[in-house]
C-alpha cells in the first residue's frame, strides 16, 4: 500500500463527511477555482463507486472512508479542533479494534510560511495529534511521527480554501497488519 | 551523478608590467555612500579569431550590471573600433558617450592550448591605464576567467572584493507542487554551469556552503529519516551530521567550518545544538517549550542570530555562542524569520511575513535601521554574496509555477532574476575560491 494513491482519495472521503466544507469546494467550483486544486471530479474517483459500505472492515480503505485518516488546524495553530477531536476519536477507536496497525502521523503545513520554520510546525502538529491518540488509548510505541513542512501540499491554490487543506497531520497505516 | 569534479582550473597570473601610475582622481565608486549612481562602463568585445572574445565581454558586462554599481554602455554607441587593445584608447571618443571607465582586451590560444585572457581598464576621463592583468586557463574555463575578470574590474573602481567567481548550491525543482521532486544542484553566481548533486530520490533541503572546504551541509528525507547531512562536493561522500533522536533541520556551518550548527525537533519543541566536527561533541544552546531554529553565526563566531516564536509569533533573537544572554531583536510589525549574518558583520538579512506580504530586509545587529529591500506574494530566504553588498533569494509568484531566484543590491533599486532551467529555491551563496 503506497501512501501517495490514498492521498488525494481519503481527503476527499474526509471533506465528503463535512457538508459545511463540501459547499465551499461547491462555490469555488462555481468560481472557477477548482480546477487549480487536484480535486476529483466524480464519485468513481472519490471511491464512492463502490460504496462506502464496500470497503472491508479492517482494510486500508475501511480506515480512510469509514474513519478519516486526516485533521485540519488554523493557521500557526497546533490545537485540536473540536472536528478533528471527533476524526481522531474515530481513529483511535478503529486502531483500538484492529490492533495490528502502527501507524505514522505525517504533520504539514500550508506554503504561507518559510521553510525551516514550517518543518518545526508540522512537527509539533504531528506531535500533539500522537499526544491526542496516546490519551485515547493508541499505545506510543504503535505511532511514529514525522513532519514534511509545506513540502507536500494536497491543494493548490492561492487562497485560503487550498491552504486550509495543506494544514494537516495525516494518518497513515502500515506495519505489521498490512 | 557525484562524480562529476568541482573545477579545479589553473589560472596563471601576471600583472602586467605596464606604464601603471598610481590611483589619484581615478574614477571610483564609493559604495558606503548608500543610493550609488551607476558607473557608465564602455566594456568593448575582446579582440579573437572567433565568437569568444564577444562573449568573454558579455559575461563581464551582465556581472558588473547586475551589481548595481555599473551601467554598461550600449556597443551601438561605440565611436572609437579598437584594434589594439594595447595601445591607448581615443579617450576623447570615450568621454563623448559618457563612458567613465572603458575595458579593452584579447583572448587568444597558447601553443599547449591553454586560453590566454588579458585586460586593461582606462580612466577615461583621467586618460590613463587604472590595471592590466592576464590570465591562463584551459579553454572550457573561459567564463569563469570572464568572472575574475569582472571581479579585478568591481574590485579597482569600488576598493571592495568582487564576487563573481564564485558559486550558488541551491535546490532545483521540477514536477507539479503536489508532487514536487527536488535536487541539490550547483551553479556560477549568474545562473550558468548548473550541475545536479543528488538524484531526486528525496526530498532535499536548506543546504549551506563550508567557509572552508568544497562541502555543503543540508537536510534530506532519506529513508523517511529527516536529518542533516554533509556532502562533500569533489568526492559527493556523504555522511549524517550526529545521532540525534529526533529530526535535525535548518543547518549552517561556524565560521571557521568546524561546527554545524541546526535545529533538533523533540516532540513538539525545537532547541538549536551546534555539533564539532571534529570532536563529534554535540552542545544544547536553548532550552524553550517554542520553535527555536534558522540559526546563523556572526563572521567572527562569537554571536549567533536565530528566529523563535518563543514570545507568540516568529522574532529574530541574537545570543553568545554558547547560549547566553538571549535578547530579541526584531520589534516591526509581523514575524521575521530565516535571519542570515553578512559576512561583513554590519547587517542581518531576514524574510518578513506581514499584511500577507513576504518581504526581504536587513537590519543591524542590534535590530535598529531595519529596511525593507522588496515586498511581494512570497519572497523567503536570502543568501549574502561573500562580500556584503548584495543578496540572493527565492520567490514564488501568486498562481501556478514554481520558485524562482533573484539577486537584489543593498540599495533595493537592483533586483534581477538569475535564470535557472528548473524551478530553483532555498539558494546559499559560496565565499570566495582561492
Amino acid at each position: 500500500m503506497s501512501r501517495t494513491d490514498t492521498s488525494a482519495m481519503s481527503r476527499m472521503q474526509t471533506l465528503a463527511r463535512n457538508p459545511a466544507v463540501i459547499a465551499l469546494t461547491l462555490a469555488l467550483a462555481l468560481a472557477g477555482c477548482a480546477n487549480k486544486k487536484n480535486l476529483p471530479n466524480n464519485a468513481g474517483e472519490l471511491g464512492l463507486g463502490g460504496g462506502a459500505g464496500a470497503a472491508t472492515p479492517g482494510s486500508q480503505q475501511d480506515f480512510t472512508v469509514n474513519v478519516g485518516d486526516r485533521i485540519f488546524f488554523d493557521t500557526d495553530s497546533t490545537s485540536i479542533r473540536a472536528d478533528a477531536q471527533q476524526t481522531l476519536d474515530r481513529q483511535a477507536q478503529w486502531l483500538g479494534r484492529y490492533p495490528n496497525y502502527a501507524i505514522t502521523i505525517e504533520g504539514h503545513a500550508d506554503e504561507r510560511g518559510t521553510r525551516e520554520y514550517n518543518l518545526a510546525l508540522g512537527a509539533r502538529r504531528a506531535a500533539a495529534t500522537k499526544e491526542y491518540l496516546a490519551a485515547r488509548g493508541v499505545p506510543a510505541n504503535r505511532m511514529r511521527t514525522i513532519s514534511y513542512g509545506k513540502e507536500k501540499p494536497v491543494a493548490v491554490c492561492d487562497d485560503i480554501s487550498c491552504w486550509s487543506q495543506n494544514r494537516r497531520a495525516v494518518t497513515v497505516l502500515g506495519g505489521a497488519g498490512m | 551523478m557525484m562524480k562529476r569534479s568541482f573545477i579545479r582550473l589553473m589560472i596563471a597570473f601576471a600583472g602586467m608590467a605596464m606604464s601603471f601610475v598610481p590611483a589619484y582622481a581615478l574614477v571610483e565608486i564609493n559604495i558606503n555612500k548608500g543610493n550609488v549612481e551607476p558607473l557608465p562602463i564602455a566594456i568593448t568585445d575582446f579582440q579573437s579569431g572567433n565568437e569568444l572574445g564577444a562573449q568573454i565581454s558579455q559575461v563581464i558586462a551582465a556581472d558588473l550590471q547586475r551589481s548595481g554599481l555599473f551601467a554598461p554602455v550600449n556597443k551601438a554607441a561605440f565611436i572609437e573600433k579598437i584594434s589594439n587593445p594595447d595601445q591607448q584608447p581615443r579617450f576623447e571618443d570615450w568621454k563623448v558617450i559618457n563612458a567613465q571607465a572603458l575595458v579593452t582586451g584579447r583572448v587568444t590560444r597558447e601553443g599547449d592550448g591553454r586560453l590566454r585572457a588579458e585586460f586593461r581598464l582606462w580612466d577615461t576621463f583621467a586618460g590613463q591605464q587604472m590595471t592590466g592583468q592576464q590570465f591562463f586557463t584551459q579553454p572550457e574555463n573561459w567564463r569563469r576567467v570572464a568572472h575574475i575578470i569582472a571581479d579585478a574590474i568591481y574590485e579597482r573602481i569600488t576598493g571592495e572584493k568582487g564576487y563573481f567567481d564564485t558559486r550558488v548550491v541551491f535546490v532545483s525543482e521540477s514536477g507539479p507542487k503536489t508532487a514536487r521532486q527536488r535536487q541539490l544542484a550547483i551553479m556560477d553566481q549568474d545562473g550558468f554551469n548548473v550541475r545536479q548533486l543528488t538524484n531526486g530520490n528525496d526530498i532535499v533541503l536548506t543546504p549551506r556552503f563550508s567557509p572552508n572546504r568544497q562541502e555543503v551541509t543540508y537536510m534530506s528525507f532519506e529513508g523517511d529519516q529527516p536529518r542533516v547531512y554533509l556532502l562533500q562536493l569533489e568526492t559527493g561522500q556523504r555522511e549524517v551530521v550526529g545521532n540525534f533522536p529526533g529530526m535535525t533541520f535548518a543547518p549552517r556551518f561556524s565560521p571557521d567550518g568546524q561546527k554545524v550548527i541546526m535545529s533538533l525537533q523533540q516532540e513538539g519543541n525545537s532547541n538549536i545544538y551546534t555539533m564539532d566536527l571534529r570532536s563529534r561533541t554535540t552542545t544544547r544552546l536553548t532550552n524553550t517549550a517554542a520553535i527555536d531554529t534558522s540559526p546563523s553565526y556572526s563572521p567572527d563566531g562569537t554571536r549567533i542570530v536565530f528566529e523563535s516564536d518563543r514570545g507568540g509569533r516568529q522574532q529574530l533573537y541574537v545570543m553568545g555562542a554558547d547560549g547566553s544572554g538571549q535578547t530579541r531583536i526584531s520589534f516591526g510589525d509581523g514575524s521575521y524569520s530565516t535571519p542570515v549574518w553578512s559576512p561583513r558583520g554590519d547587517l542581518i538579512a531576514f524574510t518578513k511575513q506581514s499584511g500577507g506580504k513576504f518581504s526581504i530586509g536587513v537590519m543591524k545587529p542590534d535590530g535598529s535601521g531595519e529596511r525593507i529591500l522588496t515586498t511581494g506574494f512570497h519572497n523567503e530566504g536570502p543568501t549574502w554574496a561573500p562580500n556584503g553588498r548584495v543578496l540572493m533569494f527565492f520567490r514564488q509568484n501568486a498562481g501556478a509555477g514554481g520558485p524562482q531566484l533573484y539577486s537584489i543590491d543593498l540599495t533595493g533599486y537592483n533586483e534581477q532574476q538569475i535564470k535557472t532551467p528548473a524551478y530553483a529555491s532555498d539558494p546559499a551563496w559560496s565565499p570566495l575560491l582561492e
